[in-house]
């Protein structure tokens, strides 16, 4: 048997997505578009609640300042000073924002803006309702250490959510509706009391049927967010940090 | 987009690293441990019904960079059929493309954990051996294991002893030799022979960096591995790993006590370690096998190459060794000189 016998085949990176850090550096100016457009995408909710958070904000003040940062990063090429060598897009990020919140404050000024953003529809709305639902321990002291970790565990919400997205219009695409009912009521909703049994019951379907759905999501799932994950990398060595972190492979 | 509440986020990570054993002949059990490359599960192949161990990789590389790795692993384990060193039993893709293999399910207990049971030093110092066996054996077939530590040695129920986890492992020839190692102790001979000129705090995890330069586990790695001098590792760094083990053996440290002289042990095993784990390669034994032949000979109380002995501690060998003989003389003799001077009485 030779290696190619044990190549990984759906488990290695489809050199599909290019990475963000990359294609912001393009010359062609769509390709940059795209690339701000998938970054925002992912980074603007967990911004904004870090902003609301660490900077204890106010919705509207938070709106603006998340709007603004974005705007920033466009405007003053933040993102071409990034180097992955030296520290996660992640942290960059965060880091940044700490500095322009303080510049702004310094600055006294507060605009509105999301004119020359990309077009990503902010539901501020939901990201509040959401930093009302997200368990928040009021004695716990702003170290950096937690600050860190709140930005982390917002930001793996954020990508997760999207690739529940994606996985939801994969399954609607390929006729598997009810698969990714099955995962949103097992792997989404489900509780302790949750079982395959009672899937099966609820769904009229047997408890194997059950088993190979549920593996069939959650596999694509893995792939889609590693997918996603990979394209907000700056490169190999931050995408197998970053991946370690995301799916808590680190901490187990 | 919908909200995903804490315990959404945590099974969705459970569920994306629990391997998708689908169309294999094995069952998961339960997850054991978690490696530099990826995570240990306990199994159960069905077919045969045994318990094994699954080792699958986790995150994927675009260069499938780990999987190769892991693949080498399992043949490298393949290639090394010895009873100290843990068999492999197969490996393939999972329906998730994550590659794994299995092997052995080793029971018992890490050396870290079992070593407090084990008082005498006779005792220590044989497990010491069939350690040096296996990696000897290793050596003969052209592989360092380059990661030698008490957590990767497990000893079973009945007093086997096994060396676990060669993710580390550098083939020194081309290819591992895939046949019988001679009977000639210095069938060592690598392809390309190289001849290069904190104690209680020793991290269990096995430092990698990002570009995979520094592999090893600090306290236990030659300090030409913790340089990154991977070109020039040969047998001798995995004989300095060695000489720290023995040293964790026999004081509980891989580190040798702050001043020269090391009160914790005698004189000749303070040797024997310090030979092994000189700071220059060429210091150290040249070969596994020799290193062992100095620790059987302490333990057969002949002197050791590694300690040049004064006269008296000579003595006091030969007393500790023949001392049985020494005193059924020593009494034969009284006895004489009492009969002696009650019979001149």
């Amino acid at each position: 048997m030779s290696e190619e016998d044990f190549q990984p085949g759906g488990d290695r990176f489809p050199p599909t997505r290019r990475s963000v850090i990359e294609a912001v550096r393009s010359i062609d100016a769509e390709e940059r578009e795209r690339a701000l457009e998938a970054l925002c995408t992912a980074y603007w909710k967990p911004i904004y609640k870090y902003v609301r958070w660490r900077w204890n904000r106010p919705a509207n003040d938070a709106q603006d300042l998340t709007q603004g940062f974005f705007s920033e990063l466009l405007e003053r090429e933040l993102l071409d000073k990034f180097d992955s060598n030296k520290s996660r897009l992640r942290t960059y990020l965060r880091v940044c924002v700490d500095s322009f919140v303080i510049n702004e404050d310094k600055a006294g000024r507060r605009q509105k803006r999301g004119g020359s953003i990309p077009h990503v529809a902010l539901d501020f709305a939901a990201a509040e309702e959401e930093l009302g639902a997200t368990v928040i321990d009021p004695a716990k002291i702003a170290s950096p250490e937690s600050l860190e970790e709140f930005f982390e565990k917002e930001w793996v919400r954020s990508l997760f959510a999207l690739a529940v997205e994606d996985l939801r219009t994969l399954c609607e695409e390929r006729d598997r509706a009810r698969t990714f009912r099955l995962f949103e009521a097992y792997d989404l909703d489900g509780d302790e009391r949750s079982s395959y049994q009672q899937l099966s019951k609820d769904y009229g379907i047997s408890v194997t049927d059950v088993t190979n759905a549920l593996a069939w999501a959650r596999r694509e799932f893995r792939k889609i967010a590693l997918d996603r994950l990979r394209e907000l990398c700056g490169g190999e060595d931050e995408f197998q940090r970053e991946a370690r972190a995301a799916f808590g492979w680190d901490s187990k | 987009m919908r909200f995903l509440s804490n315990g959404a986020l945590e099974r969705l990570r459970n569920g994306a690293e629990t391997p998708d054993l689908a169309g294999t002949r094995y069952r998961l059990l339960e997850r054991i441990a978690r490696g530099g490359m990826g995570v240990v599960y306990a199994a159960e192949d069905e077919s045969l019904q045994r318990r094994v161990a699954l080792k699958v990789v986790d995150v994927p590389g675009t260069d499938g960079d780990l999987a190769n790795r892991l693949i080498r692993e399992a043949r490298v384990l393949a290639a090394l059929e010895h009873p100290g060193i843990v068999p492999v039993h197969d490996v393939g893709t999972l329906a998730d493309g994550r590659v794994f293999y299995t092997m052995k399910f080793v029971g018992g207990q890490r050396l870290d954990d079992y070593v407090g049971s084990v008082a005498s030093v006779p005792d220590r110092l044989r497990i010491f051996l069939r350690i040096c066996d296996a990696v000897a054996f290793a050596h003969a077939r052209g592989v360092l294991h380059r990661d030698l530590k008490p957590a990767n040695i497990m000893v079973e129920l009945f007093g086997e002893v096994l060396v676990m986890d060669w993710g580390l492992a550098k083939v020194l020839r081309g290819e591992v030799v895939n046949r019988a190692p001679e009977a000639d102790p210095d069938a060592t001979v690598f392809e390309n022979p190289k001849q290069p000129t904190r104690a209680g705090d020793v991290s269990e995890i096995s430092v990698v960096t990002g570009h995979g330069t520094v592999m090893g586990t600090p306290g236990y790695m030659s300090p030409e591995q913790a340089r990154g001098d991977v070109d020039r590792l040969d047998a001798r760094s995995d004989i300095y790993s060695l000489g720290a083990l023995l040293r964790f053996l026999l004081t509980g440290q891989p580190e040798a006590a702050p001043n020269s002289a090391d009160p914790r042990l005698e004189k000749s095993l303070a040797a024997i370690c310090a030979k092994s784990t000189s700071a220059s390669p060429a210091d150290r034994y040249p070969t596994v096998q020799e290193l062992a032949q100095d620790v059987s000979r302490y333990l057969d109380g002949l002197a050791v190459g590694a300690h040049r002995e004064t006269v008296l501690e000579r003595a006091g060998r030969f007393y500790r060794r023949y001392r049985f003989f020494i005193l059924l003389i020593a009494a034969y003799l009284a006895m004489r000189v009492l009969i002696l001077l009650f019979m001149h009485r």
